[in-house]
């Protein structure tokens, strides 16, 4: 038998099983970091028609998330406000601001200030604000510190397994319905105490989160 | 025998003095003392002689056929599993009948690589090579089914229990989760067995080789192979050891399988006998198959004195025990049914052979029960051509099996307003049709490019491999 193959091809096997798994390696790591909510929601911060400065206004001014988005205890939907919210006091002040002007151009004509949306729960998901800020949901647990943002960028990664992470172990994350909106709170006791009044919580408001297919995929 | 004492001298020993072995010749698994340099000719000769008209007939049909399928899946995919003709009551239809035919019928490639391999059947050697062809092939027409039943076909890794950002599993008590890796782990088995086998052989392709494309592309597939002794004793205990591992899984897949009914709670289908009866079926289905495709094979390729009368006789043998046996699970279905005495459990039975679908249980009767029982009359067995129609009666049959478990209980579920009458729509049709052309067009290409039986076995099983008669 004449030869096939020169001698370095020997070492080939070898070096393609090699590579495979190094392949195999880089893409799932790659898949892990690139290709989760993690990473591609987290930290998207579109710019706006109007540079409304949450840090300013809540952080500084100490404006309640409710005085905007007023209908969040009530509707399954958390509102966006209309250009009347704003002219509330701008009509007052800054009234000759350039920046302001997409605001007073909307509510003279009705037409609403064409706000880039940050967070979207898809088609196929059934998510209630109402619900979850009338249980202790804090506005900090899905949005993170807006109060300290001066432009609103997407801060948790809203993915269905960290849905699932407060929904099987919901004493780490609802507080006293008073301070719902009070994004600066933290449990006094720590993580001990947050988890004992957590149970409390849980207990006495009958807090059962469904963690069945249609309770949120109706 | 000489001893002191005259009177043990008179005892007669119950010992014979010396042991005549009674001649009963087994039969040669090779006629014609063919010798092995025919063998490899032979065998090797089809991959390299010039591809013959009726392959490129045949091909270019099996390509016609294979594109029903595509076309199917592509209109399932574009428009929604609505497209199949699955609808209340009866949400599973011909999907899952196609897919257990397929599976079943890759069964007997791993009982003959395995089991027989285990226990030493040599008639194993001239069938086994396109029976793993057959398995494998079988395997991908199966899979087809259950992974376009999910709609939408790029989500189908969910069926696997991958860490996700869902947070989400697969159900591990389901039966359907269990056949993901029967089939799996099934199919991945039976690829390396497969290839395992070809190693010597595809070496022998490549030294004959005549062009260097041939050498290299066989070469690579041989992997080296010099059939040294070291190799032989290495290849020979892997071999061995992979008949092991899939020993298991020749009962286990269809085990799984016959769990998808059996361990629901609906009347038919929950019963204790399916798994051992979903196991003979599909051995029996997949050496009909065998049968079907070996037996042409045979008369275009001269291959009479490989595939004796004496292979044909075995594998009929076993169609018509496991045939009967099927036939017996058949009964036994009825006889607990009765004994039982469960009202329920005797209707499902009743509407079976009687019912809405009775022209299907009896299709399926006649030819699982009936039409091997032929195989009983040696002048049967010898007839090529009517041994090839019983077996394509038989795989008919099996077919119809699986269609008569599977929509007769949904139709007729517990609240008879929701009863129903099921039929499959064009494209269920088109679909299942069109994979017998994707199983052709693969058979087809195998035939075409690598060695169709295993030489290197055969010529173990030659009356020359053996010339002292040990």
């Amino acid at each position: 038998m004449s030869k096939v193959f020169p001698k370095w091809s020997n070492a080939l096997p070898l070096k393609i099983i090699v590579f495979l798994f190094i392949l195999a390696a880089a893409v799932v790591s790659g898949v892990t970091y690139y290709a989760t909510p993690n990473y591609t929601r987290v930290g998207y911060m579109p710019s706006q028609p109007v540079p409304y400065d949450h840090s300013f206004h809540v952080g500084q001014l100490g404006l309640d998330c409710r005085y905007c988005h007023s209908k969040v205890e009530e509707s399954g939907h958390a509102n966006v406000p209309s250009a009347g919210t704003c002219m509330s006091c701008h009509s007052q002040i800054k009234t000759d601001s350039e920046l302001l002007e997409p605001v007073r151009a909307s509510y003279a004509s009705g037409d609403p200030v064409p706000w880039v949306r940050v967070h979207e729960a898809p088609d196929y998901v059934y998510f209630n604000h109402a619900v979850h800020v009338n249980r202790g949901v804090s506005c900090v647990e899905c949005h993170g510190k807006v109060n300290e943002m001066e432009v609103v960028a997407h801060d948790q990664p809203l993915s269905m397994g960290w849905c699932l992470d407060c929904h099987r172990n919901p004493e780490e994350h609802i507080r006293p319905v008073d301070l719902v909106t009070n994004l600066d709170w933290v449990h006094p006791g720590g993580k001990k105490g947050q988890i004992e009044d957590g149970l409390k919580f849980v207990e006495e408001w009958n807090i059962n989160p469904p963690q069945s297919c249609s309770g949120c995929h109706r | 025998m000489g001893s002191s004492n005259p009177i043990l001298d008179e005892v007669k020993p119950a010992i014979l003095k010396e042991v005549d072995p009674v001649d009963i010749p087994r039969p040669a698994l090779v006629e014609n003392n063919r010798s092995f340099s025919w063998i490899t000719d032979k065998i090797c000769g089809i991959v390299e002689e010039k591809t013959p008209t009726w392959w490129w007939v045949c091909f270019i049909i099996a390509c016609a056929g294979a594109s029903f399928t595509v076309m199917g899946l592509v209109y399932l995919v574009a428009t929604g599993t609505g497209v199949w003709g699955l609808a209340n009551p009866a949400n599973w239809g011909w999907a899952i009948v196609n897919f257990v035919f397929w599976i079943g019928i890759g069964h007997a490639g791993t009982l003959i690589s395995a089991i027989l391999c285990l226990l030493r059947q040599k008639w194993r050697t001239s069938i086994n090579r396109a029976a793993e062809a057959m398995t494998i092939f079988a395997v991908v027409c199966a899979g087809i089914f259950p992974v376009f039943h999910v709609g939408r076909v790029w989500m189908a890794w969910f069926l696997f229990p991958i860490p996700n950002a869902n947070a989400i599993w697969p159900n591990f008590r389901s039966a359907l989760l269990w056949d993901v890796f029967a089939v799996s782990t099934y199919g991945t088995v039976s690829v390396l067995f497969w290839y395992v086998g070809l190693i010597p052989d595809l070496a022998s392709v490549r030294d004959r080789a005549k062009n260097k494309i041939r050498q290299v592309l066989y070469g690579i597939f041989a992997m080296g192979w010099r059939g040294s002794n070291r190799q032989w004793s290495n290849y020979e205990m892997c071999y061995l050891l992979l008949a092991g591992l899939s020993t298991p899984l020749v009962l286990s897949v269809h085990t799984i399988v016959s769990f998808d009914f059996a361990i629901s709670l609906l009347p038919g289908w929950h019963t204790t006998i399916f798994p051992p009866y979903f196991v003979a079926g599909a051995i029996f289905s997949g050496f009909g198959m065998v049968l079907t495709l070996m037996l042409p094979l045979r008369a275009i390729y001269r291959l009479e004195d490989l595939i004796t009368q004496y292979h044909i006789d075995c594998m009929t043998k076993i169609i018509l025990a496991t045939g009967t046996m099927v036939g017996y699970a058949y009964g036994m279905e009825f006889f607990i049914a009765a004994y039982g005495a469960n009202d329920f459990e005797i209707f499902a039975f009743v509407n079976r052979a009687f019912g809405n679908y009775a022209w299907a249980y009896w299709i399926m009767i006649s030819c699982n029960v009936i039409s091997p029982q032929f195989f009983w009359f040696k002048k049967i067995r010898e007839n090529t051509a009517l041994v090839w129609i019983i077996t394509i009666f038989v795989n008919i049959g099996m077919w119809f099996e699986r269609f008569v478990i599977a929509v007769t209980t949904l139709t007729r579920d517990f609240v008879p307003s929701s009863w129903g009458y099921y039929s499959p729509t064009i494209i269920d049709i088109f679909t299942y049709l069109g994979t017998f052309g994707l199983f052709s067009v693969l058979f087809l290409l195998f035939l075409r490019f690598l060695p169709l039986m295993a030489m290197a076995e055969i010529k173990v099983v030659t009356p020359q491999a053996d010339p002292h008669n040990h």
